[in-house]
């Protein structure tokens, strides 16, 4: 394979797979080009991103002072210190102080994927549509067809009617309800 | 039951091919989970612990999947248990450091098993050899499921899976394979590699030791971000990412062939005079050689050597089944000796190593 640069016909021995625009491109370069773009120095990569994660946990903005979830007693500078929180009632508690942290750690900050059968009938169908649909609108406006096309199927998910299984699961006995709740 | 009669033997864990076996040796997913209603395991004081655990081990013992399976509080099983189960990679140090009020969950082949209350109240894990990324998220994705007629999982509709750490949030889902990549270490290509799939968003990291110095040049590839992504996106890029790998890690071997051979032919003879004959050898150095006999059997330079025998080997060689294999307590030092005539007993009769001239 010949090294992607113009006017360069070496043999390209380093390559490289880039997210431009939210496209997969693959970059084959030779050993020289490689080192003209700061590709073999190490810290021309953000090796940093690896640690965002980690870094990103003790910066939980300080917010209005000092929260305290009431179901299990957790306080923000108990979150600082362990960087893990108490009880699941403390996302709610600490939503404010957590939103940038999370838009800094994930993809996005709305779940998509798997939700547990029995809440999908619950879910917010509304509100989750409404999203979807902004983000389609926009992935349009930007000419992003590829997200566009992404959250199209994630929308034609949503018209499946609620009482439905979105993907085909294992039969299951109807006296299996009954036992929900366990037997310690 | 006793943990250690219920264990397979690394024979039968070792005979398990998949595709891309060259390269990929396992696919993995784990999912993090908790149940409503009660503090995470690391807030929870000890009772409540051990509380949860009864109250969430026999739903899980009681899945289909987990027929005949092994189901335990951690309190009785011994230090030499839970590094087997370690070295396995059936639970993680930090669950092995636990006792009341943690469990474990094991399926009969060891390919699924759940640890209750390491930082959530369900780790999961699921395991395919080669790989089988998407084979084993379907597995895995069907024993969840299962669970939920038994147990409510702490759900937000905005944040997906409540877990004890924010970086977990969403799917819950982490998917990682381990990938043998000795081309891309001899051809110092590795660093480059590891940064360019940092760079994709995924974690990559030595599975025994960071960087170049990845002991048995292995390396586990997984996902980093787990809200904002479907489970079947981020399974898809995984797999992709892999496949780009296993391109580079065999273009790393073809030029290895083509422009020094004789370099590659005296990493792999040594490797096999070392471990065929030595009469102490160190774990970190079974594990760099075997690795290297393992390339020269996927490069069909062996003719009486199979991947089977060298990833029992591997297994056999690590610290605690080398004392389960000899059936006592060893030193540092002992198992140094142990672990030489071990290989010496299984490689030194090896026919057929053809090493072209
Ligand atoms: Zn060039
Ligand atoms: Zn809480």
């Amino acid at each position: 394979m010949q090294c992607c640069q113009p006017d360069c016909e070496n043999e390209a021995t380093v390559h490289l797979t880039e997210i431009v625009d939210g496209q997969m491109k693959k970059i084959d370069l030779c050993e020289e080009c490689a080192k003209e773009q700061g590709v073999t120095d190490p810290k021309g990569f953000a090796l940093a991103d690896l640690l965002l994660g980690l870094g990103a946990a003790s910066e939980m903005e300080s917010g209005s002072g000092e929260l305290e979830c009431p179901a299990c007693g957790f306080a923000q500078a108990d979150f600082k210190k362990s960087g893990r929180l108490g009880c699941s009632d403390c996302y709610a508690t600490f939503a404010e102080p957590l939103e940038g942290m999370l838009k800094q750690m994930h993809k996005g900050t709305q779940h998509v994927g798997k939700v547990p059968k029995a809440l999908r009938q619950e879910m917010d169908f509304t509100k989750h549509r409404q999203q979807l649909e902004k983000q389609l609108s926009k992935a349009i406006e930007t000419e992003d067809y590829e997200q566009a096309a992404l959250v199209r199927d994630q929308l034609r998910g949503l018209d499946v009617p609620p009482e439905e299984p979105v993907e085909p699961l294992e039969p299951k006995p109807k006296s299996a309800k009954s036992v929900k709740g366990g037997e310690a | 039951m006793e943990l250690r009669k219920f264990l397979s033997s690394t024979t039968d864990l070792s005979t398990c091919e998949g595709p891309q076996d060259h390269v990929v040796l396992s696919s993995r997913v784990r999912l993090a989970r908790n149940v409503t209603g009660r503090p995470f395991p690391g807030r929870a004081k000890k009772a409540s612990r051990v509380e949860t655990c009864q109250f969430i081990q026999p739903a899980i013992a009681a899945a289909s999947l987990m027929r005949g399976g092994f189901s335990e509080s951690m309190e009785p099983l011994q230090a030499l248990d839970k590094q087997l189960l370690v070295e396995r990679h059936l639970i993680s140090r930090e669950h092995a450091a636990k006792g009341a009020g943690s469990g474990l969950v094991l399926s009969k082949d060891e390919t699924l098993s759940v640890m209750i209350n390491e930082e959530d109240h369900l780790r999961m894990q699921a395991l395919l050899p080669g790989l089988q990324v998407k084979q084993v998220w379907k597995k895995m994705d069907k024993f969840d499921t299962s669970l939920e007629k038994k147990l409510d999982f702490a759900f937000d509709a905005q944040l997906g899976y409540l877990t004890a750490c924010p970086t977990n949030l969403g799917t819950g889902i982490r998917v990682s394979a381990m990938l043998h990549l000795p081309g891309l270490v001899l051809t110092d290509q590795v660093n480059q590699i590891v940064q360019a799939v940092t760079k994709l968003g995924h974690a990559v990291r030595g599975l025994y030791g960071e960087g170049t110095e990845a002991l048995g040049h292995l390396f586990q590839v997984s996902n980093q971000m787990t809200l904002g992504e479907s489970e079947a996106d981020i399974i898809e890029r995984i797999h992709k990412v892999v496949l780009q790998v296993i391109e580079h890690e065999e273009n790393a071997r073809q030029t290895l062939l083509r422009t020094k051979a004789k370099e590659l032919y005296n990493h792999i003879g040594r490797a096999y005079g070392t471990l065929a004959h030595a009469h102490i050898v160190s774990s970190k150095e079974t594990m760099n050689q075997l690795s290297l006999l393992r390339l020269g059997v996927k490069l069909e330079l062996f003719k009486g050597l199979t991947t089977p025998m060298l990833d029992e080997l591997f297994l056999l060689s690590q610290p605690a089944h080398m004392q389960e294999l000899v059936g006592e307590k060893l030193s540092g030092e002992e198992r140094d000796l142990h672990r030489a005539d071990l290989l010496r007993k299984h490689l030194g009769k090896v026919k057929g190593l053809k090493l072209p001239e």
